[in-house]
């Protein structure tokens, strides 16, 4: 029996008078890979800003590891366990590639403004501990060549691996993955696939928004479909790939079935 | 007599409000177009009050006194005479506006042409002219033959068109903006003193409004000062240039694709906010009957605290804005005291955006709601 | 240090130097650094050394009371107020109001009735100047950039104009008879020799760039940084963005307030004309022509802010002029300041806000 990590609970967003999310409610189990998807504009990215506490939503619940998100500040989200990276790549620029992954890592550190200063022990020790484990994270994902490199010098597709690694940083639980393929090519997208079921063998639980169906049909254990902002259809994905909801709103009714 | 002198600070903290519209236009209007704040906006003022005075001094040959008397005019003649010295501001301070953006801030967008390279290269010529001489002739003959292979240097550098990080943005239009007063101070012939405009109206009551006394010069500020913003905002809201405008606040790397072309618009932006000043430099003298080579300083603060009051970007939000900072000075100055009166201003803002940090109209960056 | 490696991937001439500064064995990094340290504590003596001399001296100033007068709190507010734009990037128009809480408070604490010893004034100064950072800072740095460019602008105005206002502070005419440090060892603190107040002052700076030395090394650097890139990622990604901004403010105050004390110490005297906005101008000038966000690129910014014009007195009234056009001549062809700092090199400008 699955445990349930996070927990979506009839979740609406309203910005003015239009409504991104409409009564919204889905679940993640801890250790899945689960997919997000949805024909553009469907509320997807909202949906991760909702679970990420960038929105607070207008109605409704989220619940992560069994205590409610509303109210929290959003570093406090992350440091309960929830990471992510984003649809159009946001790297610290001038910072190098482990200087990045470091500033996840000291999410959890504990060195205060004063012990920096005094440069007390923990804080010496700490700081070892952050760039080495920054460092094991840049080689998990495959650029530790790249660490000294400032993130806006890196190739593209490296930086969208340098966010996974930033994000996995925080030692999160859950990683929310925003359409992570984007610009890539088959080939990069297959060790994309790879590197995804790597990190949920290593016991992280992974949210994913992505367009390609290849990728995401390949990988996701589960499939929650978004449109107009509602749920439309959730289950395995052999079910969502053969649901006639589904494959209306990605490709639209022919006339005649109107 | 509570009563009367409560409105009689109304009408005149009406009358300095808008004043601080008019030049908050100007720091609107930039801020929306370039998030920039245009710190020598207040020097931009000041030269269109020295528009005024040479208009009035030197065009008309009026004196500060005929026979002790003020040297008033009427009819016909007072109306060219306003007219004429309004235009003159205008063109000064938009021409300066115009000065300001090719030389201190276009290069650092990446995007410095042959007119700013020619200014920078004369500045650089005068700068260094000084190291050999104190004789103005031969600054400015070293200068003279100093631009013209400085300039062609600059242009080249320029053709490398970087965008400067913002901060560097802000420092130019600190050293525009000190520069421009240090050189009304240094060469005026007045250098740093009050330099008094000759009054041409006689400023009389024209009629009472609820025990206040409202001048004639109150009428024509608030009159042009009305006109002044309703041309503005037809202009913005109407015209294609206007169009221009809205289109680059919101997204200038769009409005580029689409074949807006964002350096005029950016052009005609600073040349419509230095009008503004001008206008207002005009209002400023009518009222003061005076100037002085830093009088832009304070006032400019105090206009662009107006203006993100009223939200910045917004020029409705800059009017009322203007008003609302003019008649809390005023209020302030009488339950506080005067010395207290330029901390108001600040403490009016911080109130204001702690409750609504967009300002009281909310930003205006581009939306079509103007 | 694996830094140092990235270092080399960029060759502009000041990091080539630091490059080979950095790379030198440990032995002779303590020596050379020995080396310039004792040469700058001898600054007041460069005068005297020949060609270096004639760069260096004031005309019509003796240049140890330039040095120590303006030139050292220059320095010392530069560094402070880099924490504050450089580190952390926010911008502060209004920093002469923590210079100002500093200098007035040990300024009222030495010389009113009930007095303070002047080495109990100085941390007092610093705490004053801390909290008012504080105070000012907790509200306001929810503001986005520009509108907390404004409203700090506001705070220093409504510090100069409180102290105009207040008797207790001395009003228009400020506080007089300001007494200077006792004497610490063989260094005493007269009115004639400046010299000790540079030993003082230098050995206060060496101190402030050590402390944020270690910062800027620490997480606590790297959340600055962080936040000054992309503060809306930073937060996502778990720094407490208001805690380090606040800090930011903090730290930045603390230093104004450190040199407005040692200011009101050598100079004896101070009034609210001292404090004008004007100052607060000149500082950020200081902190943007040397290299916003570099430690010793703003040592150096603030050194030529405050010597430049009293090394050009030649120049007379035209000073604050070429000083305007000299602060646009150099953003317009060099807006990363005189030494920038790493990964500004190219003068490339950062990547604006947008929605998430």
């Amino acid at each position: 029996m699955s445990e349930v990590l996070l927990s979506v609970d009839q979740v609406t967003m309203q910005f003015g008078g239009v409504t991104a999310l409409d009564n919204v409610s889905l679940h993640i189990n801890k250790g899945e890979i689960f997919g997000l998807i949805g024909p553009n504009g469907a509320g997807k990215t909202t949906c991760f800003n909702v679970i990420t506490g960038v929105y607070a939503p207008t109605s409704g619940t989220v619940t992560f590891d069994n205590k409610s998100l509303l109210g929290l500040k959003r570093f406090q989200i992350t440091k309960r366990g929830i990471a992510r990276t984003f649809q159009n790549i946001r790297l610290f620029p001038d910072m190098s590639a482990v200087e990045n992954v470091m500033v996840g890592v000291d999410a959890h550190s504990k060195t205060s403004v004063v012990g920096a200063i005094l440069g007390i022990p923990r804080s010496r020790r700490e700081e070892t501990e952050s760039r080495e484990r920054a460092h094991e994270l840049l080689k998990f994902i495959g650029i530790e060549e790249y660490a000294e490199v400032a993130a806006r010098n890196l190739p593209y597709g490296h930086q969208r691996r340098l966010e996974i690694a930033r994000a996995l940083g925080t030692n999160p639980q859950l990683l929310c993955l925003d359409e992570p393929a984007a610009g890539f090519n088959p080939a990069e997208k297959q060790e994309l696939n790879e590197l995804i079921l790597n990190i949920r063998d290593q016991g992280y639980t992974v949210l994913l928004i992505e367009h390609d169906m290849n990728v995401v049909m390949k990988i996701s254990d589960r499939i929650a479909v978004l449109d107009f902002g509602r749920k439309i259809a959730e289950g395995l994905p052999q079910e969502i790939r053969d649901n006639p909801d589904v494959i209306a709103a990605y490709l639209g009714v022919p006339d005649d079935a109107a | 007599m509570i009563y009367r002198t409560f409105w009689d600070l109304t009408v005149s903290g009406v009358v300095l409000g808008l004043i601080y519209a008019l030049v908050a236009l100007g720091y609107t209007m930039v801020y929306g177009v370039l998030r920039l704040i245009n710190f020598a906006h207040s020097e931009i003022f000041m030269v269109g009050t020295f528009g005024v005075l040479i208009s009035l001094t030197k065009v008309f040959g009026i004196s500060l006194f005929d026979d002790g008397q003020y040297p008033y005019r009427s009819g016909f003649t007072l109306v060219a005479i306003l007219v004429a010295s309004t235009i003159a501001a205008m063109v000064v301070s938009g021409a300066g506006a115009v000065v300001l953006e090719r030389t201190a801030y276009r290069p650092l967008r990446g995007a410095g042409d042959a007119y700013g390279a020619v200014v920078l290269a004369f500045l650089t010529g005068l700068v260094a002219s000084f190291l050999f001489s104190d004789h103005m002739m031969t600054n400015l003959a070293i200068s003279a033959i100093i631009t013209g292979p400085v300039s062609v240097l600059y242009v080249r550098i320029f053709r490398r068109g970087r965008q400067a990080p913002r901060l560097a943005f802000l420092i130019s239009a600190i050293g525009s903006s000190m520069a421009m007063a240090e050189a009304v101070a240094t060469w005026g012939p007045d250098q740093r003193s009050v330099y008094k405009t000759p009054r041409v109206l006689e400023k009389k009551v024209l009629f009472n409004f609820l025990g206040a006394d409202v001048r004639i010069d109150y009428v024509i500020v608030a009159i042009g000062a009305i006109l002044m913003m309703t041309s503005l905002l037809l202009f913005v809201n109407r015209t294609r240039l206007g169009r221009g405008i809205r289109a680059v606040a919101q997204d200038a790397e769009t409005a580029r694709i689409l074949g807006v072309n964002v350096n005029s618009v950016i052009l005609v932006t600073f040349l419509l906010g230095g009008a503004m000043a001008g206008g207002a430099a005009m209002m400023f003298t009518l009222v003061y009957d005076q100037t002085r080579f830093n009088i832009g300083f304070l006032l400019g603060v105090k206009s662009f605290t107006a203006a993100v009051l009223g939200g910045i970007g917004n020029i409705k939000g800059a009017l009322l804005g203007g008003i609302v900072l003019g008649l809390a000075e005023n209020y302030g100055s009488s339950i506080f005291g005067g010395q207290w009166k330029d901390v108001i201003a600040f403490v009016v803002l911080l109130t204001v955006l702690m409750f609504r940090p967009t300002g009281i109209l909310g930003e205006s960056l581009g939306k079509a709601r103007v | 240090m694996s830094i140092t490696e990235s270092f080399r991937q960029r060759t502009t001439p000041q990091l080539q130097l630091g490059n080979r500064f950095r790379s030198l064995p440990r032995s002779a990094k303590w020596s050379l650094s020995a080396l310039l340290i004792a040469a700058f504590y001898l600054t007041p003596y460069w005068p005297q050394v020949p060609v270096l001399g004639w760069i260096v001296n004031t005309p019509g100033t003796s240049f140890e009371n330039v040095l120590t007068d303006q030139i050292m709190m220059f320095i010392l507010v530069a560094l402070g107020l880099n924490v504050v734009v450089g580190f952390a990037g926010l911008l502060d128009l209004g920093y002469v109001g923590f210079y100002a809480v500093g200098a007035y408070t040990t300024a009222v604490v030495t010389s009113g009735q009930f007095t303070l010893p002047w080495i109990a004034a100085l941390p007092l100064s610093v705490i004053m100047a801390m909290i008012a950072g504080v105070i000012l800072g907790t509200p306001t740095l929810r503001l986005r950039g520009d509108y907390l460019a404004i409203v700090t602008l506001g705070f220093g105005e409504i510090i100069r104009i409180t102290a105009n206002n207040s008797d207790w502070l001395g009003g228009p005419r400020g506080i007089s008879k300001v007494p200077h440090p006792p004497s610490i060892g063989p260094l005493k603190f007269g009115v004639l020799n400046a010299k000790p107040y540079w030993y003082l002052g230098f050995t206060v700076i060496l101190i402030v760039i050590f402390v944020l030395t270690r910062l800027e090394k620490s997480r606590v650097g790297r959340a600055w940084a962080a936040v000054r890139e992309d503060e809306d990622a930073a937060e996502l990604m778990g720094v407490d963005t208001f805690k380090f901004k606040l800090w930011a403010f903090a730290i930045g105050a603390a230093i104004g307030g450190l040199a407005g004390s040692l200011y009101a110490s050598k100079v004896g005297f101070i009034n609210p004309d001292n404090f004008q906005l004007q100052l607060s101008i000149l500082f950020l000038a200081a902190v943007v022509l040397g290299g916003t966000g570099s430690m010793y690129g703003v040592i150096m910014g603030g050194f030529l802010v405050a010597w430049i014009p009293e090394r050009f007195r030649g120049f007379s009234t035209r000073r604050y002029f070429v000083f305007g056009v000299v602060l646009v001549l150099v953003m317009v062809f060099r807006p990363q300041g005189i030494i920038p700092r790493r990964g500004a090199a190219a003068g490339i400008a950062q990547k604006g806000e947008s929605d998430v």
